[in-house]
């Protein structure tokens, strides 16, 4: 990999080892399922083995009955509070009451005193059920007449959608997302070129190796909760939990060990509810462990059928888009209503167009609830808009960059109207992908190229905050809640304080993710953490500089503009008093610490989603090819990628997100699919039947480039990198076999799409 | 209490070595090498994910051969030497597996890494020198969802350079 600026910064822009790297090697970092408490119980599940139906009795005698049982949890012992959340659309009950809407679906939840006992007593429980008409597909959600999951007049809010006002939708829809300007039907009816066409991607596995995992305690009194969570967003989780249980925010707390991977399947409320219901009924702490059979029906990402259309000049000029798309969210809304939005901003592409006309859709189906995975909505849509752009590109003898360079937006542009402009240069990155790709190399037979650039809107919510503690040895305790979920961000965050400090990135301490401890911070997610969560910490640690030198200045009687911060030192002229000396010099003692402060918030309006993004992340990718014409087996030769993130604070872990992200976007585009049979039973629920791509399913060759233009708000100009290549990666497969005359149109690319899209081809 | 609820099958006495030290413990004759290696031993460097013997997190060397220790019977080891991920430092000092992943960045969320040091392990002990292929071959056992997998095998290929130094400049 290479970075086309050179960094003064000593520690930013260095490949500093991460902070937790010798914890990891060693097998001493701890997990939640690493802990056990005093008098712990460990909770199961039993799940619905229909998708719709009626729940007519539930008899849990034998199962109360079995020594080492403590307690059995049902819907009925949630009536005293109401039990409904959700953080968009408040549809789910925390277990199931009177009805459960998929397969999976908690329905009886058992504490006892080892999970074997647990797993024993789930046998012995008896549920009759009345099976109700289904619909598991999106046609069938869709149909006239048909069942109807939830009655969605009567859905309220949740607390953090975002969205503006939520209008009730009609039938199986929970939420729509719709815009348009221009005169799109003129365009279309007067164009050139028009190219159709109809997509479906699949429901797919985010496949964080460590499954949900957490304890819940209550207090002594049952007036305050301590969870344990691999929880990606701890403060929205401690929102839910508090407005459920009907306590004070402060009441609530919520501890996050180290996560074993979340690519958003960790994100908002999950598991929490039941088991802070289970503890409550207990009264001891209590476990649960979901196993991945159990991770799959927790959340997954939506599914999506699309029907999209381009309208261009004969000479390439992009006009008019249109999309229509349906995103499968499952029984429950969970985050859908927030992917549809994406999804629907991401539709046109970044391109200058005329006119644009969106409607994006979230529709419940009896099958298990989808939320957030790594670039959700621009992974569901780029490869379509993308494969109409190549097509216009071969009709006007203009090849892919071509048509990129002709069409692509520039940094100030904007993206869709009351936004955030373009505040990246695509059409830069899109020359270095083909650079990477060696786009002007001749290809061998059955070898095909493809790139593809779209836009993602990042950051979420713009606030966080962060707390910067210089102790009395001068060494730093940063108190920050962003989740350290593999990507680095206690790595990052050390390196800014560091740097703003003068000091070793050894003397810096990261405790995180502690809502009773840590300040709050908005959430871990949407590739926001070193861009807003760094921000506060910057600001933090500015604010310790501040005091520092405020200090210094009496010391020295001199201003404070008069010093010099390195090597854990303030210098005046040769002179130097070390952060101990000063310290001691403030509070007259041996004791005694600095506090700095940091905060970042909306900088004008409200910081919603009409206002936003924070900033656009780019999604980029290259892709070569090689197909087998006679049974369609595919082989990447070559993944390529620009990380354009305004300023790579540690360029290593850039390239780690780079390539971890482009192997999961293999994964969706050529292995990955959650498949349902007709009754809604998920029928490749373990990991022998889907398929997460290993050693053997790498490409054979990797490049990719860091572009630092500064042109992010985050720290040093940064800004997140986390998403983009996978939903870049995932769309230059198709574009790539595209270029070999293979036409995708489903998603994932098997060997048997691709032989029947070559055989339709050659028909 | 626990032991006196459910009627739980058989119980067995388990002789083993862990880390090379001798290890005597009552077991359920059902229960799995892993479960009595986190929940007995308290050694919880090994992880359980996919629970059928596909992702390698639970890897863990029985007379040096890994093995899926979440669908390996605990009494399958009696008399054996296990090893897991908390025997490859000796005092204090990472061995050069771990030390590899370290600096190659071949770690990011870390719950994979206990598996794949330990895989490594055993595939260096088999073949010393592999190439990328023999890499990729011999660690197909061991998903990793984060890193994409590129600066795992270029830890693999660091580990066979240091262990060759150390086993006396190289074979």
């Amino acid at each position: 990999m290479t970075s086309n600026t050179e960094s003064s910064y000593t520690t930013i822009g260095h490949d500093v080892p991460r902070v937790d790297a010798r914890a990891k090697a060693t097998g001493a970092v701890i997990y939640a399922g690493d802990m056990k408490l005093p008098g712990m119980l460990y909770g199961r599940i039993l799940r619905s083995p229909y998708a719709h139906a009626r729940i007519k009795r539930i008899d849990t005698k034998l199962a109360k009955a079995l020594p080492g049982v403590h307690t059995v949890l049902i819907g009925e012992d949630v009536l005293d509070i109401n039990p409904y959340y959700g953080h968009a659309i408040k549809d789910r009950p925390l277990i199931a009451i009177d009805k459960v809407r998929f397969v999976g679906e908690p329905v009886v939840a058992v504490a006892a005193e080892s999970p074997a006992i647990a797993d024993e007593a789930l046998t012995l429980i008896d549920v009759d059920y009345e099976e109700l008409p289904l619909a598991v597909t999106l046609d069938a959600a869709l149909a006239d007449g048909a069942p109807r999951l939830h009655i969605t007049e009567l859905l309220k809010s949740g607390l953090f959608h975002g969205l503006g006002e939520m209008k009730p939708q009609p039938g199986n829809v929970c939420y729509h997302h719709a815009f348009a300007r221009g005169d799109s039907d003129d365009l279309f009816a007067s164009a050139d070129i028009v190219v159709e066409g109809d997509y479906i991607f699949p429901a797919i596995f985010q496949y964080a190796m460590e499954p949900h995992t957490l304890i819940a305690q209550w207090g002594a009194n049952m007036d305050e909760i301590h969870i344990w969570s691999s929880c990606q967003h701890p403060f929205l989780v401690r929102a839910e939990i508090a407005d459920l249980f009907g306590l004070p925010v402060g009441s609530v707390r919520i501890s996050v060990p180290y996560l074993g991977g979340g690519f958003g399947s960790k994100s908002y409320t999950k598991m929490e509810p039941i088991t802070t219901a289970l503890a409550r009924k207990a009264k001891r702490p209590v476990r649960i462990a979901n196993s991945v059979d159990e991770a799959m029906v927790t959340t997954r990402r939506h599914g999506m059928k699309a029907w999209v259309r381009t309208a261009a000049r004969s000479d390439g000029t992009l006009l008019a888009r249109e999309v229509r798309a349906w995103f499968d969210t499952g029984a429950y809304a969970d985050n859908g209503p927030r992917v549809v939005a994406t999804g629907a901003d991401a539709a046109p592409g970044p391109y200058r167009w005329q006119a644009v006309k969106v409607d994006a859709w979230g529709v419940y189906t009896n099958t298990s609830p989808a939320g957030s995975y790594r670039a959700f909505g621009a992974t569901h849509l780029q490869w379509c808009g993308e494969s109409q752009v190549d097509e216009i590109g071969r009709r006007c003898g203009l090849d892919a960059i071509q048509m990129r360079e002709k069409n692509l937006l520039t940094p100030g542009e904007y993206v869709r109207p009351g936004g955030k402009p373009l505040d990246a240069d695509l059409i830069g990155d899109i020359r270095l992908v083909a650079k990477n790709l060696g786009w002007d190399t001749p290809k061998p037979a059955n070898v095909g190229r493809g790139v593809s650039v779209g836009l993602l809107a990042a950051g979420a919510h713009p606030v966080s905050t962060a707390f910067a503690r210089m102790e009395a040895d001068g060494h730093v305790t940063l108190y920050v809640s962003s989740t350290e979920v593999g990507q680095g961000a206690r790595t990052v965050f050390s390196q800014i304080v560091a740097e703003e400090l003068g000091m070793s990135v050894d003397h810096v301490k990261v405790i995180g993710g502690d809502t009773q401890i840590t300040p709050y911070d908005r959430s871990t997610g949407a590739s926001r953490s070193t861009t807003l969560a760094g921000l506060a910490v910057q600001r933090a640690a500015r604010e310790l500089r501040a005091q520092v030198l405020e200090i210094a200045a009496r010391v020295f009687d001199l201003p404070e503009t008069a010093f010099d911060i390195r090597e854990g030192q303030v210098w005046h002229e040769g002179e130097s008093k070390s952060f101990p000396e000063l310290i001691r010099v403030h509070f007259g003692m041996v004791g005694g610490e600095l506090m700095g402060r940091g905060e970042v918030r909306p900088e004008k309006g409200s910081g919603s989603y009409a206002e936003g993004p924070v900033f656009w992340e780019v999604c980029i990718g290259g892709i070569e090819i090689e197909v087998d014409r006679e049974t369609g087996k595919l082989t990447i030769r070559k993944a390529a990628s620009v990380a354009d993130v305004g300023r790579a604070l540690n360029p290593r872990m850039v390239e780690a997100q780079e390539m971890g992200g482009i192997m999961q976007g293999l994964g969706n585009a050529i292995y990955e699919e959650m498949i349902y049979d007709d009754t809604g039973q998920l029928i490749n629920s373990t990991l022998f039947d889907y398929h997460i791509p290993t050693f053997e399913d790498l490409p054979d060759a990797f490049a990719s480039t860091i572009v630092e233009n500064e042109d992010g708000p985050g720290p040093y100009g940064a800004k997140g990198i986390g998403e983009g290549s996978l939903a870049g990666a995932t769309a230059a497969v198709v574009t790539a076999l595209a270029d070999l005359g293979i036409t995708i149109n489903e998603l994932p690319v098997t060997p048997e799409r691709v032989w029947r899209a070559m055989n339709r081809t050659t028909d | 209490m626990a032991n006196e609820t459910v009627a739980t099958g058989q119980r067995t006495q388990l002789k083993m070595t862990v880390n090379g030290k001798p290890v005597d413990v009552e077991i359920e004759s059902r229960e799995m090498l892993l479960d009595v290696v986190r929940d007995r031993l308290g050694l919880t460097g090994a992880k359980r994910s996919c629970d059928l013997q596909v992702c390698g997190v639970c890897t863990l060397l029985v007379d040096g051969i890994p093995v899926s220790s979440c669908c390996t019977l605990a009494y399958e080891a009696d008399g054996k030497s296990v090893e897991t991920v908390e025997g490859l430092a000796r005092f204090g000092d990472l061995h050069p597996i771990q030390q590899s992943f370290i600096d190659k960045g071949a770690l990011q969320c870390g719950f994979c890494t206990s598996g794949m040091m330990l895989a490594t392990k055993a595939l260096l002990a088999e073949n010393p020198h592999p190439t990328v292929d023999e890499i990729k071959h011999g660690l197909a056992g061991n998903i990793c969802r984060c890193t994409g997998y590129w600066n795992i095998i270029e830890a693999v290929e660091e580990s066979a350079r240091r262990l060759a130094t150390e086993n006396g400049g190289g074979e």
